[in-house]
């Protein structure tokens, strides 16, 4: 079922100077649980489209349409936790200010809080933390209102490689239990290929989509195992070559 | 303490030692000049009518302390440092919540505030007693006009140096304007702006001091007009010395305020 519908999208950026078609005609639609991941070579607009849909940027031209009232959520590639609250109340804030916070959802933050082995840091502040933990944070503070659609943008190219790995496969697991559906940009191909269901390649600026590619792995399960399936290299040199073209 | 291994107990020595060291030599600094000054003074190398001496303004503390005048007079410039401080920062905070609402608004007075900061306030000392009166209020209003501008720059400042990234967080939550005010940008600026206090609370002793010089009957700027007036060098120094103390205790307060804030704010 068609939860997220993107038609004709376009985004002009105006500045004293000149004028940059950053988006040219996006179209692109989203079934509710799936993840899809949106790569393109640097610069092409891919963190413009999650700023569009979060409603932080207006577009310039297209529609957007979210079905049955769909609450987005967005991660943003910098953690931006407030370095002068707990973790606990960064992990609130979003609950206030949609006033969505309630004991329910405080106990849901709490066990996330504790699933994701951030226990004893619930009255830290995030100076504390290392890399990957407030990544984690983060993500917790992006879930706590229960997004029906999630958007990751760049949500682990901040991280050494090890904590990007083990965040992924943290991320994957907690949406597909929630079942929350993903939209997510990344630079990184192999990320792409190992989370999503569906990989959107977008040409360089201004953009269009290029390709879209259905991603089926045999032997599908988290995406550290993922990277070893073996359809994983074919897709890889796919996109490369979309990218590189 | 008895847990740490021998290297680390060295390790914290040498912290201490030189810690030590920098306070030591900080106290001989002013320990050699009161030294040398009051040598000096009393061999006759200068002049002790015109430059004073050490001992002169002890004993000039100790009447002042004698005819119960000593403490009135510090209370007074502390107390017009204290009002003046608290007026420029209510305005400087209501100023900078406008500039920062609207960036039209902004760019029409940025130009007037940095003209107004550089303008020499105290030329304006004559019309400050004609149009306010001769009283403690021109001396406020004085300082006022000194302090607020630096207080405006550095407020707003605060504010604008908030990271982009925590407000298009909030942003994408749905926060109104007042809710990211409230809720990032003043606790985030808030270090900043203490920061910039120490600053604020000098140019506002300074304005004070002006004020008293030109008009007023109490306070420590009076005193040093008063000495100067009737030619007692002793009690010129002794009000300068005085303001000095003064200003380093205000610095401190300020300063203790932003160490206890530090771990939380940066």
């Amino acid at each position: 079922m068609e939860i997220l519908k993107v038609s004709n999208l376009r985004k002009v950026y105006h500045t004293k100077n000149s004028e940059i078609l950053a988006l040219k005609d996006i179209n692109f639609s989203i079934n509710k649980g799936e993840i899809v991941s949106i790569v393109g070579p640097s610069g092409c607009g891919k963190s413009t489209i999650l700023s569009i849909l979060s409603g932080i940027v207006d577009k310039s031209f297209g529609s957007v349409i979210v079905k049955d009232n769909s609450n987005l959520s967005y991660m943003l590639q910098d953690d931006a936790l407030l370095p002068f609250r707990t973790i606990l109340d960064n992990c609130l804030i979003g609950l206030e200010i949609k006033s969505m916070l309630t004991e329910e959802r405080k106990n849901y933050v709490l066990k996330l809080l504790k699933d994701y082995g951030l226990e004893d840091f619930i009255d830290k502040y995030p100076s504390s933390l290392s890399g990957g933990m407030r990544q984690r944070v983060a993500l917790i503070r992006t879930l706590a209102v229960k997004p029906d659609i999630l958007l990751l943008d760049e949500a682990t190219s901040a991280l050494d490689y090890q904590s990007k790995l083990l965040i992924e496969d943290d991320i994957y697991k907690i949406i597909k239990k929630e079942k929350i559906t993903t939209i997510m940009v990344t630079h990184d191909i192999s990320q792409a290929i190992c989370m999503s269901d569906k990989i959107i390649v977008l040409s360089k600026r201004p953009a269009i989509v290029k390709k879209t590619y259905n991603v089926t792995l045999t032997g599908k399960s988290t995406p550290l195992k993922n990277r070893k399936c073996l359809e994983f290299n074919k897709y890889f040199d796919m996109i490369w070559g979309d990218l590189d073209e | 303490m008895n847990n740490y291994s021998n290297e680390h107990k060295l390790y914290l020595k040498i912290l201490k030692k030189k810690k030590l060291t920098v306070f030591l030599l900080r106290i001989s600094i002013i320990a050699l000049f009161i030294a040398l000054w009051e040598i000096f003074s009393r061999i006759g190398l200068i002049n002790s009518f015109l430059f004073s001496s050490p001992s002169r303004v002890l004993k000039t503390i100790c009447e002042l302390i004698k005819n119960k005048t000593f403490f009135k007079h510090i209370g007074i410039t502390i107390f017009e440092v204290i009002v003046s401080f608290s007026l420029s920062n209510i305005l400087g905070f209501i100023i900078s919540i406008i500039l920062l609402w609207n960036n039209t608004i902004y760019k029409i007075f940025d130009p007037y505030i940095t003209i107004l900061n550089s303008l020499p306030k105290v030329a304006l000392g004559p019309l400050i007693i004609i149009w306010v009166g001769a009283s403690m209020n021109s001396i406020i209003f004085m300082a006022l006009l000194i302090s607020v501008f630096v207080t405006i720059i550095n407020i707003y400042n605060g504010f604008v140096s908030v990271n982009k990234n925590y407000i298009i967080m909030l942003k994408s939550f749905g926060a109104t304007q007042i809710e990211i005010f409230f809720k990032v940008i003043l606790p985030s600026s808030f270090y900043n702006i203490i920061s910039s206090e120490k600053v604020n609370i000098s140019m506002n002793l300074i304005g004070v001091v002006m004020g008293e010089l030109l008009v007023s009957k109490s306070g420590i700027g009076y005193l040093i007009m008063y000495g100067s007036q009737i030619f007692n060098i002793d009690l010129v120094v002794t009000g300068v010395v005085i303001l000095g103390i003064i200003s380093y205790l205000l610095y401190m307060i300020i300063e203790k305020i932003e160490v206890k804030n530090k771990e939380k704010f940066s």
